[in-house]
């Protein structure tokens, strides 16, 4: 790790002045990724601006009927909070997929939309890696890729977003609050991370010196039929190969409206309007739910150990959405 | 309660770099004041500094859970914590948990359980156990396997572990 000034900010206008002055200073929450990633020389700040006793500890009520989480809620308390598992279930379901308890306790809410991709050449300075040195290559990409992106990749970066958290984000079409130097502003949930292209080494669209003060979801948390189905290679403390979140809203066999949102295959939570619309006012069927999943999956690429997510994600798509659907309400 | 002001700074002091930062800590109901290094970990501040070696270090990355320690009540990663940030927190390490010769409940458990083989994983999975039992949210035996993920065991002594953490949950929360 290399070595770094540390200053605790008391309000939030400071940490932004703080970051916004000093190019090379980062914040830090949880500490649960950038702290990994500065013992790896990935990260290398030459300050860290310490937010986690900023006055952004509260969930309450948003003036759209819904919650509003604010940056520094730890995952875990999230996930246990009362009116989150009421009324967003299938939140509380993605946080307790992901990482550990400890690490729960651990990670905001906030710096959960920052962390970063764990692709291994990202993670190892010896190669070549465009998110990590714009310019230098992708390794990835002829490289061993077996947790590496099928939607949305350019020949820059095949990179994912391993948050799980994020999956229910998307599909709850959260909004993202965020104040910078020039003031606040809002970031619908499907503008905030974005696609490789050229600059990968961009993962969202937050721009230097902002700092994420809270989340909003929307009053409709999908209660009812939602589910949270997260494949990967041993059944606790890993990252997603593929993830399905969905929330559907039922009338009795009869589709109102369905989110399908998808993890672990692109460099953002994975979501198609158009595929979602095929179902609505459709039968719940299982005929129906494959041509979401062929839509959903439109112009998916492999890359070699990757290929086997194409249909992995396709039968978990479908899965998911039965899941959803037999779902009884205790 | 004793208290203790280390003279020594912690960490590296070379010319030209940052300053050392003062804290204040309470570690096993000792209130210690000390000046660490900014990029000092909680891990490295208890083992390297404190000598309080109970808490193991096994990746330093966040993925094995030999680490784990309660701040305030809570079990987290200290190889991925910062000291600095934890001025005004209360530590509790394996070193802390009994009252003086009588064990802490799940302590007893692990040893009623034979929950280990070489004892690398032992200290972090019995914060984590204590952790786990004041969180509040196993109430079955898939709970317990669940939310015990975050520490590994080389040795595979997971069957015991489980068992001890089911004994001491009941020791512990006696209505559920
Ligand atoms: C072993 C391991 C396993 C894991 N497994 C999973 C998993 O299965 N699923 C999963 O989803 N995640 C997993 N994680 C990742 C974990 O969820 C993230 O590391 C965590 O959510 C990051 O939050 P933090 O508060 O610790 O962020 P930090 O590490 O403190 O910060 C991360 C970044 O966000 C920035 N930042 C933080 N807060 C703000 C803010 N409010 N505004 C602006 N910028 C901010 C920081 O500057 C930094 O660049 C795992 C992590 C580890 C170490
Ligand atoms: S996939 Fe992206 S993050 Fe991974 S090596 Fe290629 S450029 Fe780097
Ligand atoms: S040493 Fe901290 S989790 Fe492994
Ligand atoms: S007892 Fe040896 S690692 Fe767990």
């Amino acid at each position: 790790m290399n070595s770094f000034s540390y200053t605790r900010a008391q309000e939030v206008d400071t940490a932004v002045r703080e970051v916004t002055q000093d190019k090379a200073a980062k914040f830090i929450a949880g500490g649960t990724n950038i702290l990994d990633l500065m013992k790896e020389n990935v990260e290398r700040p030459d300050r860290l601006v310490d937010i986690t006793r900023l006055p952004l500890q509260q969930v309450e009520s948003n003036p759209e009927g819904g919650l509003r989480l604010g940056a520094l809620v730890s995952n875990a308390d999230t996930a246990y909070h009362p009116e989150v598992i009421e009324r967003y279930p299938l939140l509380s379901k993605t946080i307790l997929a992901g990482a550990s308890a400890q690490l729960r306790n651990m990670a905001t809410d906030g710096g959960n939309l920052f962390q970063r991709t764990r692709c291994y050449y990202f993670y190892d300075t010896a190669t070549p890696c465009n998110k990590r040195e714009p310019g230098s290559g992708c390794s990835a990409i002829n490289g061993y890729n077996r947790i590496h992106a099928i939607l949305g990749t350019s020949e820059q970066c095949i990179a994912t977003h391993p948050s799980d958290m994020c999956v229910a984000l998307a599909a709850l079409d959260a909004v993202v609050n965020v104040k910078g130097p020039e003031g606040e502003r809002q970031i619908k949930f499907e503008d905030f991370h974005r696609l490789p292209g050229n600059e990968p080494q961009y993962d969202n669209t937050v721009k230097t010196g902002e700092i994420v003060t809270s989340i909003d979801l929307p009053a409709e948390g999908f209660a009812k039929n939602y589910t949270y189905l997260k494949l990967r290679d041993r059944a606790s403390y890993a990252f997603a190969l593929v993830s399905v979140a969905v929330g559907l809203d039922l009338d009795g066999d009869t589709v109102r409206e369905a989110r399908v949102a998808l993890g672990g295959v692109a460099h953002k939570p994975w979501r198609k309007p158009e595929a979602e619309a095929l179902l609505k006012g459709q039968k719940a069927t299982k005929e129906n739910f494959r041509k979401v999943a062929d839509a959903l999956l439109q112009g998916a690429k492999g890359f070699g150990s990757n290929t086997f997510k194409i249909e992995l994600a396709h039968r978990a798509i479908v899965r998911a959405l039965v899941m959803a659907t037999e779902m009884k309400k205790k | 309660m004793s208290s203790k002001v280390l003279t020594e700074p912690i960490g590296d002091v070379a010319v030209g770099l940052p300053p050392l930062q003062r804290v204040t800590l309470t570690i096993n109901g000792a209130e210690k004041q000390l000046e660490v290094a900014p990029w000092t970990s909680l891990l490295d501040l208890l083992r390297e500094y404190l000598d309080l070696t109970g808490t193991k270090k096994g990746c330093d990355h966040g993925q094995c859970g030999a680490c784990t320690v309660l701040v305030d009540g809570k079990r987290i990663n200290s190889c991925l914590t910062l000291a600095v940030m934890k001025d005004g927190c209360e530590i509790t390490t394996v070193e802390g948990l009994s009252k003086g010769d009588q064990l802490h409940p799940v302590q007893e458990a692990f040893i009623e359980h034979d929950a280990f083989q070489c004892g690398y994983c032992t200290p972090g999975q019995i914060c984590s156990a204590v952790g786990l039992i004041n969180e509040g949210h196993a109430k079955t035996t898939d709970d317990i396997r669940e939310l015990m993920s975050g520490n590994i065991c080389r040795c595979g002594a997971y069957p015991g572990i489980v068992a001890a953490v089911e004994q001491a949950l009941k020791v512990c929360q006696p209505n559920q």
